[in-house]
């Protein structure tokens, strides 16, 4: 009888492996973050090379970062810890009311931060392609001598961001569905799990940054 | 549209802890601030400290945005374990590898 009660009860929103809600927003999280773990490892394999060839090469890999626009990379940083607090702010959304407007407000701003982001990322590539300093038969390196490590600078350089932005464009695509479901009403303070998770993708891909930009951009500028 | 009466009974029911704007506006201002700062002193000569600085500063941004931007300071006891578990083990790979590549030519 009290199963039957309880089923009666049962929350539209939680699927019926989980006992409540509770239950499957803790399953979720730790779920998402499971995966962000997996991530922390797939980065972490190159930055793993990058401590290693900036141990074998110093000043070369000071020379290579020198040629990086360090004014570009300070703003695209703010930009993207912007995008981090407009994500933050449409999770905050969902959990206050079922305004819709106001959620799709705040993961557009995202979008929005996002692209500025990777349309500056889109022009410094750009750039290293016409000064000759992209890894290839066209790379090119006034001193001879340190040229191959300086090959080795960007060919992480163009790894580790060429990563970076591909977790970025996914994430704009996963935004992109998210203000769908908003459109659909789907989210409020009862239910939000998936603003929650897709906030958490969001937030891992700026702290990847915040780690890049200080060792891709600002080694050896004094 | 559901009434305020609802909504605020529907988050009752939630049981989450809900950050405040005002705490987010402060790790935003916070996260700026360290950005303008590891990018000034980029360009004082520290010596070796300048990595340490640079590190130190990261390392302080990304645990603010683990805190409160991925709520892991208000999520469970297992969360935490696990956002923890990914850090703790890249971190041992890291201490490996340096103590690999800076310790090279030592005994030569």
């Amino acid at each position: 009888m009290a199963e039957l009660a309880a089923h009666a009860h049962h929350d539209v929103n939680v699927a019926h492996q989980f006992d409540d809600a509770e239950q499957q927003k803790e399953s979720v999280t730790v779920g998402m973050w499971a995966f962000l773990v997996n991530e922390v490892m797939f980065f972490g394999g190159l930055f793993g090379l990058y401590i290693v060839y900036r141990f074998l090469h110093p000043t070369a890999f000071q020379h290579a970062s020198h040629h990086l626009d360090v004014t570009l990379g300070t703003f695209n940083t703010a930009v993207l810890i912007g995008s981090s607090l407009t994500m933050a702010l449409a999770v905050h959304a969902a959990q206050m009311s079922h305004n819709r407007f106001r959620q799709i407000f705040w993961v557009m701003a995202t979008v929005v931060l996002g692209s500025v982001f990777l349309g500056v990322k889109v022009y410094e590539y750009y750039h290293k392609w016409v000064d000759h300093l992209i890894p290839g038969p066209n790379f090119h390196w006034p001193d001879a001598g340190e040229a191959h490590a300086v090959q080795i600078f960007y060919s992480l350089y163009f790894a580790m961001t060429g990563l970076h932005a591909l977790h970025m464009i996914i994430g704009v695509g996963i935004m992109a569905w998210l203000m769908w479901a908003m459109w659909k009403g789907r989210f409020g303070p009862a239910y939000h799990n998936p603003v929650e998770v897709c906030g958490l993708y969001w937030h891992f891909v700026d702290i990847v940054w915040i780690f890049l930009f200080p060792l891709l951009y600002l080694i050896g500028r004094h | 549209m559901s009434s305020a009466k609802s909504v605020a009974h529907e988050a009752e029911h939630a049981s989450e802890h809900v950050v405040g704007i005002g705490m987010y506006l402060a790790i935003f201002v916070s996260l700026m601030v360290l950005t303008a700062i590891t990018t000034a002193v980029a360009y004082v000569d520290l010596g070796a400290l300048n990595n340490v600085v640079m590190l130190g500063i990261a390392v302080l941004k990304a645990t603010l945005v683990v805190l409160f931007f991925m709520h892991v300071r208000f999520n469970s006891r297992l969360t935490q374990m696990f956002a923890l578990c990914g850090f703790v083990w890249i971190l041992l790979l890291f201490a490996f590898t340096v103590g690999d590549v800076a310790t090279r030519g030592i005994l030569r």
